[in-house]
């Protein structure tokens, strides 16, 4: 058994508008940054998993995000490990 | 006749959707979350709100609900359920309704009055709609653009599972494909739609309009008792 901190990272599916994408973008102008362009927001889950293995743990995530943490019809995803917990 | 009302920590509109229940001359029940049964309802309203805070995604959490597996079952058995604003949002991420709601593509929580097309007057949900009435009913919410991929809205449209569109004089306020406010599942048992019938209960709120659908609703509920 180990203890494993992975993330999940959720986005936009592409061609989807993303309007947080678009209001992000719109203000950056008043940040002198208007060469900034097709900015798109989307949501990173942290999680710490008790698993038998690396990829017991990462299974039981991709489970989760498809399942709960993203909406396939208009979302993907990728997982990552992430830092230990308390560990900036 | 009883119409159960589901009620999630954040749901808001609970209360107006029974108070509408009652006025068409059906009881109301409040139906907490953590239940697992309908307490007896023949017909169940998932109402408007913040369910769970809307975290994740609204409705993505409420699915999960202990509640919505007695509602699963009620509407697999072909028992009515009704989704408002944020219940549509809830039935649509449980999959008991095609399609998900997105951000409004206007960058904003749009709250107004809103005119709709009924595309259907002959499900449980419409039937006592006058001929060709377009209906006003309020709309609140950040997340009402409904999507669906365009293949999928062919599908849609070509079996009569749209039954609410946006319609002039103020049109599509949330980026909505083709306009659609409100959609059927392929039963026609589950219905649900954005504009909010419940805030248009009585004419001192400004329309009564949305009095056709829960009269509607409890209607259908007779009809089946009846037949029983």
């Amino acid at each position: 058994m180990g203890v494993y901190r992975l993330a999940v990272s959720v986005m936009p599916k592409e061609g989807i508008l993303d309007p947080q994408g678009r209001a992000v973008e719109a203000a950056l102008p008043q940040l002198g940054a208007a060469s900034v362009h097709n900015v798109r927001v989307g949501r990173r889950i942290e999680m710490t998993v008790e698993a038998d293995d690396a990829l017991a743990a990462r299974d039981l995530v991709e489970k989760l995000a498809a399942e709960f943490l993203a909406n396939p019809l208009i979302e993907g995803w990728s997982i990552q490990e992430a830092h230990p917990e308390g560990v900036a | 006749m009883k119409v159960g009302i589901v009620v999630f920590p954040g749901s808001n509109c609970d209360r107006d959707a029974a108070h509408a229940v009652r006025l068409a001359g059906a009881e109301a029940e409040l139906l907490w979350h953590e239940r697992p049964d309908l307490g007896g309802s023949q017909a169940v309203i998932l109402p408007g709100g913040f369910a769970h805070g809307d975290y994740l995604r609204a409705g993505a959490i409420a699915r999960f609900s202990p509640i919505m597996g007695a509602v699963g079952d009620h509407a697999a058995r072909g028992g009515l359920v009704l989704g408002i604003c944020n219940g549509f949002q809830v039935l649509t991420e449980a999959g008991l309704l095609p399609g998900a709601l997105r951000r409004n593509t206007t960058l904003r929580f749009e709250h107004r009055w809103v005119t709709l097309s009924v595309e259907r007057d002959d499900t449980p949900f419409t039937h006592a709609v006058p001929d060709g009435a377009r209906l006003r009913m309020p709309i609140a919410h950040g997340e009402g653009c409904y999507w669906l991929p365009d293949a999928e809205l062919d599908r849609l449209e070509a079996a009569g599972q749209v039954v609410f569109r946006y319609v002039a004089p103020e049109g599509n306020p949330n980026g909505s494909a083709r306009d659609i406010a409100g959609v059927i599942d392929g039963s026609g048992r589950v219905c649900g739609l954005m504009p909010h019938p419940e805030r248009a209960a009585e004419r001192i709120l400004g329309s009564d309009d949305g009095m056709h659908l829960v009269r509607s609703l409890v209607e259908s509920i007779a009809r089946v008792e009846a037949a029983a």
